[in-house]
């Protein structure tokens, strides 16, 4: 076997230009499958990266009430049977094997009352949360300081601002230090927060715009969730974002998170539950759309590799006709017809192996300058490319078959008298 | 006795035509003899070569080697025969252009299964066997004739086959070659390998010890060589 492909490499070197233009064929084919595949992966990495967010891979488990997020404006609204998430719950969801970190919080979205000397701040979300919450979500501190315990034990009023907050209230001086006014409440400024990466989400069509609609327009503010009574009221349901290990863990992480907070309701009869955004499966949805255009493309590559595998077998029969007499001649020092039919068939898989392995070398390139030229995302794939190595060892089988059978059945008295 | 024919017909279709090469040829070799078979062009030389090397089937008749009904065998069997029993040598010298001396020699250790070291090894012998040890790596455009010839005989005798059989061994040879070729069958035929040589030319076949005539597919004339 070994002695065959180092023959097929001395065959295919001494004839160097009609290998090339044979493997050509092969070439095109598995290069223009490869960067269609490229493509597609990259289309899809992004479409997932851009619904997803830029890679913190949370995902919100928010109370939902008929569909839509339940929101709480007044202590009125606060539903029946729903408690405060309890530390035992937090660790339940903690020990959930996909679940990397968790953080619960309060909120009232849409909250007027926030003012700063006489500005008003309109409809901004404010938020009571645990100190775990910066680093699930991913927001760092940009200027100031973060909450310590020490807030927290001693219910201190203190606030930390996000960046929208911060530059709508003030413009040209430093926040940290000042103090704000929440429901007639003063509360001190310690620092301000940013994302530490921004997502700018693309919007091209009126579901795009809904799913992120739902994002901070007017800023939030953060206070210690232990000072919320003293603003609003005790024992407030809380939401949930749990970070997973990975992004192809966030839909499990999100159902099983999901699945213990509905647990913790004790009223049956409430329309108020606990439900975890699905943004993968929009995610899914759209990469199945550019999936099943690319795969019609797959298609018409294929065609080139047929045309591909066709020169191999042409070519293949001259070499048999070429090489009558070698043939001959081995087949009179004793060699087997399978030992020749051997000999040819990994002369055809070594040839188109060859093409295949320049052909995913020519495809990577050509991946490369489609996502120069046109700024279209591609992603290589190792699979695909090593898949395609192997297909085009199976064409080299497939079409070097009959040459090869037509090989082994040569009649050696014939073969020899031919020089 | 190493080889046994006995009432071998050959006949090939021409067209419609059926035509017969071989009439009823019976021949016995035995081991250690060095055997001429001698007759013109279109005498049928060729296609009892062929029979006697496995490589053609007779129309009908049987043919046993060393004991061995080979009729009967099938296509790997046969193989394997012309693998370990038979060496070839042609007119043409039918050596790959490509490979050196030593790959050519040692082609039928391929076939053999044999490991690469082991076969470069014996292909090695086998050209010192027939003073080419100072060629191993030529290629056959490298080489004259003679030593051409000399490597298809190193090849022939890479896997101690106990028949050589030879087409025509001196055919494309001038006089000073063709003379270093007999020597070297003689040689051989002095260690005890059967020698079975085709040719035309009967001041080849005088080096043989026993000429067999064959005229037109009949086996016409059997006598001891003049030496």
């Amino acid at each position: 076997m070994l002695e065959n492909i180092r023959l097929s490499f001395q065959g295919i070197w001494s004839h160097k230009l009609r290998s090339l233009l044979t493997m050509l064929g092969i070439i095109i084919g598995i290069a223009s499958i490869i960067s269609i595949v490229s493509t597609i992966k990259g289309t899809n990495e992004e479409i997932k990266n851009q619904l997803v967010g830029s890679g913190t891979n949370t995902v919100d488990v928010q109370l939902y009430s008929e569909g839509y997020v339940y929101s709480i404006n007044s202590s009125s609204d606060i539903p029946h049977g729903i408690q405060e998430v309890s530390e035992e719950t937090r660790q339940r969801i903690l020990d959930i094997d996909t679940v990397e970190n968790v953080t619960c919080y309060k909120e009232r979205i849409n909250s007027d009352g926030v003012f700063y000397q006489n500005k008003a701040l309109t409809s901004v979300a404010i938020r009571g949360i645990d100190t775990s919450y910066f680093a699930t979500t991913g927001y760092i501190i940009r200027t100031g300081r973060n909450f310590i315990e020490d807030d927290y034990a001693n219910f201190r009023k203190v606030v930390i601002l996000d960046e929208t907050a911060a530059s709508d209230l003030f413009r040209n001086e430093s926040p940290i230090g000042q103090t704000i006014e929440i429901n007639k409440v003063p509360f001190t400024i310690i620092g301000v927060v940013d994302e530490a990466s921004k997502f700018e989400p693309t919007i091209n069509s009126i579901s795009d715009y809904y799913t992120y609609a739902s994002s901070d327009s007017s800023g939030s503010i953060f206070m210690p969730t232990a000072s919320w009574p003293i603003v609003y009221t005790y024992d407030e349901p809380e939401n949930v974002i749990v970070k997973a290990t990975s992004t192809d863990d966030m839909e499990d992480a999100g159902k099983q998170a999901e699945d213990i907070l509905n647990a913790t309701i004790t009223d049956s009869e409430s329309n108020v539950k606990y439900r975890a955004d699905n943004l993968l499966e929009q995610a899914r949805s759209l990469q199945q759309l550019s999936a099943a255009t690319n795969n019609q493309l797959i298609w018409i590559a294929s065609i080139s590799l047929l045309v591909g595998g066709i020169g191999v077998m042409n070519i293949m029969l001259v070499s048999v006709t070429e090489r009558t007499s070698e043939i001959g001649l081995k087949k009179a020092v004793g060699a087997k017809k399978s030992s020749i039919l051997a000999q040819f068939l990994t002369e055809a898989a070594v040839l188109t192996s060859l093409g295949g392995i320049v052909g995913v070398g020519a495809g990577i390139g050509m991946a490369q300058v489609i996502n120069r030229i046109s700024g279209v995302a591609v992603s290589i794939s190792v699979p695909a490319s090593a898949i395609a190595v192997v297909f085009s060892m199976l064409i080299g089988i497939i079409f070097g078959f009959l040459p090869s059978v037509q090989a082994a059945n040569l009649d050696p008295i014939e073969a020899l008298r031919r020089e | 006795m190493i080889l046994k024919l006995e009432h071998i017909y050959k006949d090939y279709l021409q067209g419609k035509m059926t035509v017969p090469v071989l009439k009823d040829v019976s021949l016995q070799v035995e081991e250690g003899e060095y055997v001429a078979i001698m007759g013109p062009s279109g005498s049928g030389k060729s296609t009892l070569m062929n029979i006697i090397g496995c490589l053609d089937r007779p129309t009908s008749g049987s043919y046993e080697l060393a004991g061995q009904d080979v009729l009967k065998l099938g296509d790997n069997a046969v193989a394997s025969v012309r693998l370990h029993s038979i060496g070839f040598v042609f007119q043409n010298f039918q050596l790959l252009p490509r490979q050196s001396a030593l790959d050519n020699v040692a082609l039928p250790l391929i076939y053999a299964g044999i490991r690469k070291k082991v076969r470069r090894e014996r292909a090695k012998e086998a050209l010192i066997r027939v003073g080419l040890e100072d060629r191993l790596n030529f290629k056959p455009t490298q080489l004259s004739g003679g030593q051409k010839q000399r490597v298809a005989i190193a090849r022939a005798m890479v896997n101690n086959p106990k028949i050589l059989l030879a087409d025509e061994p001196t055919g494309a040879l001038d006089s000073h070659s063709s003379k270093q070729v007999m020597e070297l069958f003689q040689k051989l035929n002095e260690e005890g390998v059967t020698v079975i040589m085709i040719t035309h030319d009967r001041g080849i076949a005088e080096h043989a010890k026993r000429i067999v005539d064959i005229f037109d597919g009949e086996i016409s004339e059997r006598r001891e060589a003049a030496q």
